[in-house]
């Protein structure tokens, strides 16, 4: 499938989307679109990832395949990486919390220029990681900030985190960098994916897909905040009514809200079934969680079988007279 | 054969992918791009399935009726056996970091050697098949049914990666698509679609205990030529011993080093500096392959070929075993050995007759690498040094990628080459050490009618080394892989002429003083030693 085909058909799936809690909203559905489409989404979501970490570890991991960036652990006077070859659990566990928190292979990334001649040169290339980071950690700051809307009361940490991301201070309400740097961040993802050629070829709708729906679910939060303002206390007591298990659908909320909230219902939904699951993932690549100490510690392989060897004896039995001629020791004489 | 394009064509690369879709770009089995199919006999002698003659340029491949059957069993069997392979099936997110690191990639251009795409070949057809979304939205979810042509596909570029990982070091969840391309290559051999460079070495291993097929007594002779080739360079008469029950250490070292130059003056590197130290070791003519073609194969076959360490280690009695100059051979040792062959409970944990040192980081496998042994003499002041012998040599280190990337040996062969020689550069930051690039011809791949693709491969070697030696003037380029040591002199020579390939033991052996040894006028390979040039004379 080709870039514009696999773009169309994710912004048509969003755009689909969109509309059904639209009709369904104005059709009298509030029940169905503001209770169980969101109790059914969070229950796919956990339920998911549960099984899809479980359908991981199921299968074992046979072999130590630690991807081994820096210099092994070998003797007192060369000094080993700790990091990038680490030889026990705890050089693992650094290099877990580095890779997960701050993405530190990808913030190795280089971009090849080709010149004639041949010369290739190897540029730094930092933006990747810079807009991933702007990406992950604003989706974050957001997704806290909305414990505003399942605790009361509301917790300090949620105050200070408001108090932080609106430290610019302009606007009522109160504008909030996150909301736009994650709206920068996706729009930054797909940017690159189409405007840099090989990325383009490589592109599924599945690329596509989920960064369409998550600049809809900013764009939908931002328009909610900002312009088209919905009734907030009664979302409130829709959404304390969810996290209370007493479910409540106040009259007068705007369907903007409803598409809001469908939209980050089909994105829990999707979550485990697509490469979304990286989020839980990385934590078992056994290239990065192992530690590089087969040499010193055996690992075992559970399905470890026998296997057809050639042996000495068949070996020698089939060239015994030339190796006696030869002078080469044997076991058997004759 | 195909004949090789010029350097200055070959170096015209288009990086712009092509405008059909990759799925629907078929490809072509152009001479110079891909190995001869695996032969008969070769994988009869293993009971490997399906041996037939074939070609893979064919139309008709000789495929069993059944399969589609057998790769897709063989699919599920090993996403139930390997973590990895099913960890990596799901969780890319086609970040295209990946992309731009592979070296087959920069050379060629074809959008199917970037990793992501290597693995979606596979990850599509795994989508097909074994997950819900693959099974309703078909195409819209990236999957793809499993054809002859994609299966084509694979066979062509699954045996284009050369399994050196050098993207999953730049992959944010640790994809290694060597993992993907072991995966492939088992499915593919289960249908005998293996490459014969690959299956004969393995065939010879087998039966013989080394790639070539050398018989014991052939085996010792060679060795005992380089043996008269010592005496003739330096005066001494080394003793070295076959198959010697009760000593020491077993030393096994690719069979590579023992038939081709340049590889040969590390052989004699290695027995200089075991008589020098009086080392009590032994070769094996039964474990005469450090090399193990079957990683390249399955990992049933690589547990088959590499049981022969052990089981010689254990005939023998020997203390523990010492490993040369190899790439993959160390990655197997590192990785997989004890898990696939150990507990080596009958040996030692391994201590250096001559320091005393324990070997700690080895004391499950019990085997020891060469550069970490011999960095271990020279710490400790056990041996004579005189680098100047190497002083018309401007050396630069290749880091293999096996060495590199599944172990991490790097400052141990650097810091034997500041000991063995006054002139030591390194290539740039970013081609060297975890980042360093692929001779363009590893796992299985040193063929020669596979030319044109070694030459695109090791393109960024080159271009790394070109730097260097316009800057530094390097005129050698020092590596410990047998591999590279067959494979880097041709690539060299293609793009950059003027620079000569060496073992790290070959500089050894040049700059040890041996006990009783002559006045040296030249290095091992008979070349003038720097200011001997007039004394070569007299002696010819």
């Amino acid at each position: 499938m080709n870039a514009s085909r696999s773009i169309i058909f994710s912004l048509v799936a969003v755009g689909i989307l969109v509309c059904l809690p639209l009709i369904g909203v104005a059709a009298g559905m509030t029940s169905f679109f503001g209770v169980i489409v969101p109790y059914l989404a969070v229950a796919l979501f956990f339920i998911g990832v549960v099984a899809r970490v479980v359908r991981w570890a199921r299968s074992p991991v046979p072999f130590r395949i630690p991807t081994t960036c820096g210099q092994q652990k070998s003797f007192n006077w060369i000094k080993p990486d700790k990091l990038d070859n680490p030889w026990d659990n705890k050089g693992v566990v650094l290099r877990m919390i580095l890779e997960v928190l701050l993405f530190r292979s990808l913030f190795r990334n280089s971009r090849m220029e080709f010149y004639e001649g041949p010369k290739i040169r190897y540029a730094s290339a930092k933006w990747l990681w810079l807009g991933a980071i702007v990406f992950h950690y604003s989706f974050l700051v957001v997704l806290l900030r909305h414990l505003r809307f399942f605790s009361e009361p509301v917790s300090s940490l949620v105050h200070l985190l408001e108090g932080v991301d609106g430290f610019l201070e302009v606007g009522a309400p109160r504008l909030y960098i996150s909301g736009l740097a994650l709206l920068a961040g996706v729009a930054f993802l797909f940017l690159r994916r189409v405007t840099i050629p090989q990325l383009k070829y490589i592109s599924l709708p599945s690329d596509y897909f989920p960064l369409f729906l998550i600049f809809a679910i900013a764009a939908t939060g931002v328009l909610m905040r900002y312009i088209y303002k919905v009734d907030i206390v009664s979302v409130k007591e829709l959404t304390m009514g969810l996290a209370t298990f007493h479910p409540v659908v106040p009259e007068g909320i705007g369907s903007l809200f409803y598409i809001h909230l469908f939209l980050v219902s089909v994105l829990f939904a999707y979550f485990p079934f697509s490469k979304l699951v990286h989020m839980a993932g990385v934590f078992l690549s056994p290239t990065r969680n192992l530690p590089n100490n087969s040499r010193m510690v055996r690992h075992i392989n559970p399905w470890n079988y026998p296997v057809k060897v050639h042996t000495y004896e068949e070996y020698e039995d089939e060239f015994r007279e030339k190796m006696i001629e030869a002078g080469l020791p044997v076991e058997k004489k004759e | 054969m195909a004949q090789v394009p010029k350097a200055d064509e070959l170096a015209k690369v288009s990086h712009r992918p092509p405008e059909t879709p990759w799925t629907e770009t078929p490809v072509e089995f152009r001479p110079g791009t891909f190995c001869y199919g695996a032969k008969p006999k070769n994988l009869e002698v293993v009971g490997l399935p399906n041996p037939r003659e074939w070609n893979p340029a064919d139309e008709d491949w000789k495929l069993p009726d059944n399969w589609k059957d057998i790769t897709l069993n063989g699919m599920k069997d090993r996403l139930d056996k390997f973590r990895s392979f099913k960890l990596f099936m799901d969780i890319c997110v086609r970040c295209g970091a990946c992309a731009d690191k592979c070296h087959y990639y920069i050379g060629s251009g074809d959008p199917k050697n970037m990793p992501v795409l290597r693995a979606e070949l596979i990850r599509s057809v795994y989508r097909k098949y074994f997950t819900g979304s693959g099974k309703i939205f078909s195409k819209y979810a990236g999957a793809r049914a499993l054809t002859e042509r994609v299966l084509k596909e694979w066979f062509y570029y699954y045996y284009q990666c050369t399994e050196c990982r050098r993207c999953s070091v730049f992959c944010p969840y640790g994809i290694d698509t060597a993992e993907v391309t072991m995966m492939a290559r088992e499915l593919l051999n289960e249908l005998g679609c293996g490459i014969d460079w690959i299956a004969g070495p393995v065939a010879n291993c087998y039966m013989n205990g080394n790639h070539l097929g050398i018989q014991p007594h052939a085996f010792k002779d060679m060795i005992e030529f380089f043996v008269d080739e010592i005496e003739e360079v330096t005066g001494v008469r080394v003793e070295p011993t076959f198959n010697r029950k009760g000593a020491e250490v077993l030393f096994i070292t690719p069979s590579g080093d023992v038939f081709a130059d340049p590889g040969t003056y590390t052989l004699m590197g290695y027995m200089m500096l075991f008589h020098e130290i009086g080392l009590d070791y032994t070769w094996s003519t039964y474990a005469s392959e450090g090399g193990n073609f079957g990683l390249f194969t399955s990992h049933e076959m690589m547990k088959r070929l590499n049981a022969k360490m052990y089981a010689e280690a254990k005939r023998l009695g020997v203390k523990w075993i010492l490993g040369g100059e190899c790439g993959h051979m160390w990655r197997v040792i590192n990785q997989y050995m004890d898990t696939m062959n150990g507990p080596a409970d009958f040996l030692e944990v391994p201590k250096s007759p001559i320091t005393g040192t324990v070997f700690e980081n080895a004391k499950s496998t019990k085997m020891v690498h060469i550069a970490e042994f011999t960095a271990d003499l020279i710490r400790h002041g056990k041996i004579k040094l005189d680098p100047s012998r190497n002083d018309n040599k401007i050396v630069t280190f290749h880091d293999s990628c096996n060495t590199s990337r599944a172990m991490g040996i790097f400052e141990e062969p650097r810091y034997i080459l500041k000991h063995v020689c006054n002139h030591f550069y390194d290539m740039p930051e970013g081609t060297i050490r975890e980042k360093t690039f692929c001779c363009g011809s590893g796992s299985g791949l040193n063929t020669d009618e596979y030319m044109e693709m070694r030459m695109r491969g090791g393109l960024p070697r080159a271009n790394a080394v070109r730097y260097v030696h316009e800057k530094h003037g390097v005129n050698m380029l020092a590596c410990i892989c047998a591999i590279d040591r067959a494979v880097l002199p041709p690539l060299m020579n293609y793009w950059v002429p003027g620079v000569d390939v060496t073992g790290l033991h070959e500089l050894v052996g040049n700059a040890l003083v041996m006990t009783g040894e002559k006045k040296r006028t030249t290095d091992l390979r008979y070349e003038p030693l720097p200011g001997m040039e007039d004394e070569e004379d007299d002696d010819v």
